[in-house]
């Protein structure tokens, strides 16, 4: 057995995130019967904008993932979500999560157990085309009604938009927020209340500020985390950022990871080398970063870990991006409904790297991944080429050739987030083996599939 | 004359290099989205020129775009890579969706860098939706000007819209004539009409589009009322080969509703006092592509009402595969057409389409639609 470099230890607060997740998706489905409006929508929704409610909501892509962890332990019932939103025509390129949910409600199952829940009505922010068009689909077929809020992402730094063009953006999104907040009220009869709202808002920075502090803090050596780990800590910001226990978690959690970083407690023992994926993973098959680990290697983030809910603000001075001075951080105070939505459209427009991702690619986006090769120690990349989400693999093979041009090891394998038939498990360990040995590393143990 | 059109279509990169000998001291500029707003580039004394693929099957976008990525927006970067746009001064868009909006990045890292983008609003249906584009062209004019050094005035900007919507109105009058029951011209003759019109100087083309309506479609019957008639409608298409093999069966495409066919020119600007607002709204009230239609359905009834006033027999909807927003109302738009009794099928386009599969869908479709006259 090789000797480990470093010592480890759990995370202790690995099960206060699984408790507050499964809080999360329990109170989805008691949330009729104590009265709370219930909506549903995407990750990138500003799910602070119904915080005026006393509600609950259904984030969709994580649940599409959930219904593919199915493919792992139950392939047939899996099938029986994705056939579902098939047969009724919807064509299998389309997004995988949305496919999956479209088959949870047409299935009236909710993967977590019972009916499917039964919405109020759906909110989504318009970034990705496909998310659009997916609660259109979902009003379609259940009947509830729809506000999609336009989401015009500020471009990359790099492009140097005026100000003149953010400020438009800034307006066209705080405006939307005012007619959303409108339609809500009369979709539900109840009063928004704004003081819930504008900590809501504020919960929401500081959540995806407090989560890219976490991902900076694994540019140390060794890394306090793994990708594998990350991908379940993150999802706290996707479903609830704007909860309070949601935010009171991250504060923790940044606590014990700057513990783990003093201490030099590693995420893996072996630390060899250092790598960043891109595009979502396979759901279903985390088992790859068990493969990795094997050989020492670390997967310290990627562009979507470290921002579907992370707020990263550009520090022009050093070209490079760090986590977003939250309005508590900068003195601002927000007393008003105008005000926080101003916060959070700024938040959004300025902090969001994902959902600009997801419109821009080009020159910005392979800037934002060279920082992270550069600020994270990063020696070599593994990219998804992800079927099942054009949106993440905007760019993907400008990203490829501009690093293997720089000279990281890089290697692509096709597949689907969460959708395992486009998913070749023996091919893709195959791939990733054969690259282990193209940057020189050796296993260091056996792997053993499950573990 | 509707030679001339077909001339144009098949020799579009001619044409716009012999219109910038022409006029050496003007700019040729690309457009990769029917909703980028041309009226500005024009007001500037420029041609702007759509991009298109060229139908050809090719090798060169692989390191650039992802296979996943509709064959419309791999085939419009392959016309980058391979030099055919070598004549452009600059390239620009209008939010498109994100596969044309990946072959416009990949163009502007690898084949043109100067460019212009507007960040045209997918939800159309806020109130908030024309100023946000007003503002954001009104930038881009500045933008224009600061790149070819002279003011565009509101006079070259009204100039501009009288070209364009004269453009507008003649081809809005073509597709009038095909409500004929002997209709004076096929779908694929208007296909090369409307699609070469993207590449013209709008002058020239109204010029040939007068002399075409006067002297060549006036009296013509190129089909007649026995022939089925048929709507097309679906993603990017300017697919000849397909549209002359459907109407090799005794059937006439009288319609369409295609970015390259009605979309690009259904309605004109109405006249404003600030005529980038009077563009602006003109962008946000045209007949929608799907990327754009939500929340609320309205292309639907749209498309049902054009069927109807073409008297169409049947549909043909088209989508340029893996292209997602018209995937995401694929069902609604079959469940809607089969509740008005409009038989429709629905068929994937690729870069080349398979003549063959095709035409046994299409012939099904045809036999159902007469099946009348067969009992």
């Amino acid at each position: 057995m090789v000797e480990k470099k470093y010592k480890t230890a759990p995370l202790k607060s690995w099960d206060k995130a699984k408790e507050i997740r499964l809080n999360i998706y329990k109170e989805i489905a008691e949330a009729k019967s104590k009265g709370k409006v219930l909506l549903g929508g995407g990750a990138e929704s500003l799910i602070a904008l119904p915080t005026g409610f006393d509600y609950a909501m259904l984030v969709g892509e994580p649940y599409g993932a959930a219904i593919s962890y199915l493919a792992k332990s139950d392939p047939d019932e899996y099938m029986k979500y994705v056939e579902a939103s098939e047969h009724a025509g919807y064509p299998r390129d389309l997004c995988a999560y949305m496919r999956n949910y479209i088959g949870s409600i047409l299935r009236d199952k909710y993967v977590f157990g019972g009916p499917f829940p039964k919405i109020d009505f759906y909110l989504q922010a318009g970034f990705c085309d496909t998310h659009s068009k997916w609660y259109q689909a979902v009003s379609d077929i259940t009947g509830r009604p729809y506000f999609s809020l336009d989401l015009v992402p500020f471009d990359w730094e790099i492009e140097g938009e005026s100000e003149k063009t953010k400020d438009l953006k800034r307006k066209y999104i705080v405006d939307q927020i005012h007619e959303a907040i409108a339609w809500m009220e009369k979709q539900t009869g109840r009063e928004f209340n704004d003081e819930t709202f504008i900590q809501g808002v504020l919960n929401e920075c500081e959540s995806t500020s407090l989560w890219a502090k976490v991902c900076i803090a694994n540019r140390a050596i060794p890394a306090p985390l793994d990708e594998k780990t990350m991908l379940s800590l993150y999802v706290l910001a996707v479903i609830g950022r704007p909860r309070n226990d949601v935010v009171e978690f991250y504060r923790e959690l940044l606590d014990e990871v700057e513990d783990r970083v003093a201490n030099q407690i590693a995420a893996n023992p072996y630390e060899t080398a250092r790598i960043i994926t891109d595009s979502q993973p396979p759901w279903f098959a985390l088992d790859l970063f068990r493969l990795l680990e094997t050989y020492g290697v670390v997967s310290v983030g990627a562009h979507y870990t470290f921002g579907l809910s992370g707020g990263w603000e550009y520090d022009e001075e050093n070209k490079t991006w760090e986590a977003g001075k939250t309005p508590q951080e900068k003195g601002v105070e927000v007393k008003t409904r105008d005000e926080a939505a101003n916060v959070l459209a700024d938040w959004w427009l300025r902090t969001g790297t994902v959902c600009r991702g997801v419109r821009h690619s080009g020159a910005g986006k392979i800037q934002r991944i060279m920082d992270m090769v550069d600020r994270w120690k990063v020696d070599g990349a593994i990219v998804h080429l992800n079927r099942g989400c054009e949106g993440t693999s905007l760019g993907q093979m400008d990203i490829v050739s501009s690093l293997l041009e720089r000279g990281l090891p890089t290697m692509t394998y096709e597949g689907n987030h969460a959708d395992p038939r486009e998913y070749d498990e023996n091919r893709t360990f195959a791939r990733i083996e054969s690259f282990m040995e193209t940057m020189g590393l050796k296993q260091l143990y056996e792997f053993k599939k499950g573990e | 004359m509707i030679n001339d059109f077909i001339d144009v279509y098949k020799n579009r990169h001619d044409y716009a290099k012999d219109w910038k000998k022409k006029n050496p001291d003007s700019k040729v500029v690309g457009y990769m989205c029917s909703y980028f707003p041309e009226e500005l580039f024009y007001a500037a004394g420029m041609l702007p020129v759509r991009i298109l693929g060229s139908h050809e099957p090719q090798n060169v976008t692989e390191p650039y775009i992802f296979g996943m990525y509709c064959p419309f927006s791999r085939d419009v970067l392959a016309q980058g890579l391979q030099g055919h746009y070598d004549y452009l001064d600059a390239v620009s868009t209008a939010y498109p969706c994100m596969h044309l909006g990946q072959a416009f990045d990949s163009w502007t890292l690898h084949v043109t860098q100067k460019k212009f983008y507007v960040d045209m609003p997918n939800r159309v249906q806020t109130p908030y939706a024309v100023p946000f584009l007003t503002g954001r062209l009104e930038e881009t004019k500045q933008e224009i000007e600061e790149w070819i050094g002279r003011e565009i005035t509101d006079s070259d900007l009204k100039e501009a819209i009288n070209v364009y919507n004269e453009n507008r109105a003649l081809l809005r009058e073509i597709y009038e004539m095909r409500k004929a029951d002997d209709v004076p011209l096929t779908g694929t003759e208007c296909m090369y009409i409307t699609t070469a019109s993207l590449f013209m100087d709008k002058k020239d083309a109204n010029k040939l589009l007068k002399e075409t309506i006067e002297n060549e479609l006036k009296g013509r019957k190129a089909k007649t009322a026995d022939d089925t008639r048929l709507m097309v409608l679906g993603s990017e298409n300017d697919d000849i080969k397909f549209l002359n093999m459907v109407e090799e069966f005794s059937a006439v495409i009288v319609t369409d509703d295609h970015c390259t066919g009605s979309r690009y020119f259904w309605n004109p600007v109405e006249e404003q006092d600030d005529p980038i607002q009077a563009i602006a709204q003109r962008y946000i009230d045209r007949p929608l592509c799907p990327q754009r239609d939500y929340p609320e359905r309205k292309r639907l009834p749209y498309l049902l009402d054009m069927a109807r006033d073409w008297n169409v027999a049947g549909i043909i909807a088209l989508q340029q595969k893996f292209c997602d927003p018209h995937e995401l109302d694929k069902v609604a738009l079959l469940d809607w057409f089969k509740e008005n009794d409009i038989p429709t099928i629905y068929l994937e386009l690729d870069v080349t389409v398979p003549i063959g599969q095709f035409k046994i869908r299409v012939e099904a479709l045809l036999e159902r639609l007469r099946e009348d006259e067969l009992w």
